[in-house]
């Protein structure tokens, strides 16, 4: 009889296991400084102008040396922008997953679509903002406006969108699918009844995240919304001002109210992409059915 | 309400591959016949002919002919989609909509297909339900959901869902080799009960059950390494486990295979 030898690891199995918790535990570290940084430098730096004249005001006829003024031309602006550009992209970006997962079956048009989709998401902003300003703006002569500066948007959503939306899709088991149609339901039925339901949660979640990602775009903006002082509550028609536009157009000015104006409309813009993030977690729970 | 099956010369391809050769049988109504052999012979592949769902794999199609009563399932202008409301399947893994509760999980098919009166939708869920043995374990907890049952209560409720719809024909892919013996007896106690109103077709790996629930069985082989599966013989559940009329049969189910 031998004895079976139970005694714990070897001392250096011991350290690489230490050694592996703590790389870990560093890199960990490292991720979160510069997002604690940048958390704490905004809320420090915003909270100065944090206040009711900030969210009701907008900056007509307040010079960059004048105290006061507020960004609520930009908060409209951003709001109406980025709804517009969820409008356009969402729709077509969800129909364009479903094509992609339930119909298109590795075909040549879904090979395409996937590529170009590919392509699309190394877009740099900029170029889908001359994009848009070559194509809306002096081709077709519109003027400058919220909607050419939603639709630039949506160019950086839609791939964005339809990749989220994808991935979700594949994820549904096929099982499902099988079942519906096993009850005779037809395809497009499955697809609302069974398929879209169960990947809910996911797509929202992806589709969040693209518009959390598109509200702080400040490029595409600059060449399709222009800048403006003043509260134009019309997307259609004239010049708006969003949010990263107001951080941008105040930081570059010396003085300090303007700079301060500038760190509020930062915070502001922060606080925005969080609430939709927890609007989509909120949704994702709503969502699921209760456990026994 | 039950219909008699027949199939003649029935080929089913995977893109180029045959996978199943040159079948023809006659499934009885009001039975129950097993289909049984090694695996990939093409059981499944077959029983999935019967509903046209081997046709929802890409690249998949089906020579041959399909009789229900009459009508050839696979005639000009029939519909998948109406073939599939006559023929039911119960899959080999319980697969209830994760998203549903108890209650939409069974009257998932009629809703899908536009019934929607409530008071006729109760009835069909309680009717269903008891027919798969399950309404006393879930009846206070209709709305919870379906994939919160075990193993066993989800494949009945599958079953449940599949009878809902009231199909002529109810065929189940190895509908008891994810569950435990107490669940399979329960669903085997099933089978035997709803062979009265449906023609039951039944794939399955388990001899023991082939020779408990079914009345004829069929057994399939692969002609070759290589080359698709067939139909070796139908015979009376009986004759096939005592006195088979061909040898591979035989050395499959004495375990003498290969």
């Amino acid at each position: 009889m031998s004895t079976v030898n139970l005694a714990g690891p070897s001392g250096l199995r011991k350290f690489k296991d230490k050694l592996a918790l703590v790389l870990v535990c560093a890199a960990f570290a490292l991720a979160v400084i510069p997002l604690v940084t940048l958390l704490y430098t905004v809320i420090k730096n915003g909270a100065k102008r944090f206040d009711m004249e900030f969210f009701t005001h907008s900056m007509n006829a307040i010079g960059g040396r004048d105290a006061g003024g507020g960004a609520y031309h930009a908060i409209i602006g951003t709001i109406e922008q980025v709804g517009l550009a969820s409008v356009i992209s969402i729709p077509i970006g969800v129909l364009t997953a479903i094509y992609l997962v339930e119909y298109g079956g590795g075909g040549r048009l879904a090979r395409v679509v996937t590529f170009f989709v590919d392509v699309m998401t190394g877009v740099p902003s900029i170029v889908s903002g001359l994009f848009v300003f070559a194509f809306w703006i002096a081709l077709l002569g519109f003027e400058y406006m919220g909607f050419a500066g939603s639709l630039a948007l949506s160019v950086l959503m839609l791939p964005t969108v339809v990749r989220a939306a994808e991935e979700m899709l594949k994820l549904v088991p096929n099982d499902l699918r099988e079942a519906s149609y096993a009850l005779g339901v037809p395809r497009w039925r499955t697809i609302c009844f069974v398929v879209l339901p169960t990947a809910f949660t996911g797509i929202i979640t992806g589709v969040m995240l693209a518009v959390a990602r598109v509200m702080g775009e400040t490029a595409p903006l600059l060449m399709t919304v222009f800048v403006t002082t003043a509260i134009n509550n019309d997307p259609f028609k004239g010049p708006q001002m969003s949010l990263p536009l107001f951080v941008w157009d105040q930081a570059q000015l010396p003085q300090q109210v303007a700079i301060d104006r500038a760190w509020a409309g930062a915070l502001t813009l922060i606080l925005f992409v969080m609430l939709l993030n927890l609007a989509a977690r909120l949704i994702a729970r709503l969502r699921k059915p209760v456990s026994r | 309400m039950a219909k008699r099956i027949e199939v003649s010369g029935l080929n089913a391809y995977y893109g180029k591959t045959r996978a199943i050769e040159d079948i023809s049988m006659t499934i009885e109504p009001r039975s129950v016949t097993a289909f049984i052999g090694p695996s990939g012979c093409g059981k499944s592949t077959f029983l999935r002919t019967l509903n046209r769902m081997h046709e929802v794999i890409p690249g998949a199609r089906v020579e041959g002919k399909v009789l229900l009563d009459e009508t050839d399932l696979y005639g000009p202008g029939v519909d998948p989609v109406a073939v599939r409301r006559v023929v039911g399947m119960v899959f080999q893994r319980p697969n209830p909509f994760p998203t549903m509760s108890i209650y939409e999980n069974v009257v998932a098919g009629l809703k899908l297909n536009g019934v929607r009166r409530k008071a006729q939708l109760d009835e069909i869920v309680e009717k269903s339900l008891r027919g798969a043995n399950l309404w006393n374990e879930v009846k206070d907890r209709l709305g919870r959901p379906g994939a919160g049952l075990s193993g066993g209560q989800q494949q009945r409720l599958c079953i449940a869902r599949a009878i809902a719809v009231e199909p002529q024909v109810l065929l189940m892919d190895e509908p008891c080799s994810a569950l435990d013996p107490i669940s399979t007896l329960a669903v085997e106690d099933l089978i035997a009960g709803l062979k009265d109103q449906y023609t039951i077709v039944i794939v399955t790996h388990n001899m023991q059950q082939a020779a408990r629930v079914s009345d004829r069985t069929a057994f399939f082989n692969l002609a070759g390494p290589g080359k698709p599966g067939r139909m070796v013989e139908i015979d009376d559940t009986n004759k096939i486990f005592t006195n088979p009329g061909e040898k591979a049969t035989e050395d499959y189910i004495t375990g003498r295979f290969g």
